[in-house]
């Protein structure tokens, strides 16, 4: 069966985020006073074939702890679904 | 040398033509590392930084081989962006991000040595400084809390930048060390500090340092 995985992969909390405020810091030169913090981090779709919804699910978190994201100094979550494209 | 390196050829520069031993390059693809008695990753871009830096090239062909060879106890220097891939590979540990500044770094910086226990220390002195320059945009040394308390504990940050980091990067950290000491990576470039005409030879002492501790290791082993 197919799957999409839309993963979501961004610095971990205790990670300073220089780009992420560099963001916020512009957002509110345009005037968004109300802007607190911006985390930047990488959105990634995954279009694969698994026996199952478990199945997929398990691939794709080893997907993830493998290359996608960096345990180091990311985190990541993902939501998976029937690919019906 | 992985397809978007750049600096193999300084690298092959510095221990070839400069210090006099023969060198071979080796390309991601190859299957052996051809009997060579050190690797040296160089930096650049490889596979265009894309995911992260260093990411994609711990899964090139060269990199099992290179595996064993540090099991084995060969050493391996990973500078800047080969830094990035033995970080990426799991053969050091933390991993390096973007500069705190978020702008390219290039300029010569002070590095001191904090630990000769290593292959690419041994003949250096603790506690003088090196001039070596660094060029990065993701130099940026982290680790977590656990992992920097037993780098420091275990005497594994084999150099720290002297007038403080470039970069942002924890404790001032410029390089660090397995615990064998036989793989050692640093974002400062010690190639391109080998020959007067750049205005430093400090780089010269990495080189130096891993053709001595092959020869006693070989002592060793004999």
């Amino acid at each position: 069966m197919a799957y999409l995985a839309r993963v979501y992969v961004t610095p971990k909390a205790a990670i300073l985020d220089p780009a992420g405020k560099a963001v916020a810091s512009s957002l509110k030169t345009l005037g968004y006073a109300e802007v607190d913090d911006v985390r930047l981090g990488k959105y990634v779709e995954v279009r694969f074939q698994a026996d199952g919804p478990a199945a997929a699910e398990t691939r794709v978190r080893e997907m993830c702890q493998r290359l996608l994201a960096n345990e180091v100094i990311e985190e990541f979550r993902f939501e998976v679904e029937a690919d019906g494209q | 040398m992985f397809p978007g390196s750049n600096d193999e050829r300084d690298t092959l520069y510095a221990i070839g033509d400069v210090l006099g031993h023969s060198v071979e390059p080796l390309w991601h693809g190859d299957a052996t590392l051809k009997g060579v008695d050190a690797v040296v990753l160089p930096g650049g871009f490889s596979y265009g930084d894309y995911l992260r830096c260093g990411a994609l090239a711990r899964f090139a062909a060269v990199m099992e081989p290179l595996k064993r060879f540090v099991a084995d106890g060969g050493p391996v220097l990973g500078i800047c962006n080969g830094f990035q891939i033995l970080c990426e590979a799991g053969l050091l540990p933390g991993a390096l991000v973007k500069n705190r500044s978020l702008r390219f770094t290039c300029r010569r910086e002070r590095i001191r040595v904090e630990s000769t226990a290593t292959a690419f220390s041994c003949l250096a002195v603790a506690g003088t400084s090196l001039e070596i320059p660094v060029k990065h945009g993701e130099g940026c040394y982290v680790a977590s809390d656990s992992t920097l308390a037993e780098l420091e504990r275990e005497r594994r940050v084999v150099f720290r930048y002297a007038d403080g980091a470039p970069n942002g990067a924890l404790h001032d950290i410029a390089g660090v060390a397995n615990r064998a000491g036989n793989v050692v990576g640093l974002m400062p470039h010690p190639e391109h500090a080998v020959d007067p005409l750049l205005g430093s030879t400090d780089g010269q002492v990495l080189f130096r340092s891993a053709a001595k501790w092959l020869t006693t290791a070989e002592r060793k082993a004999g």
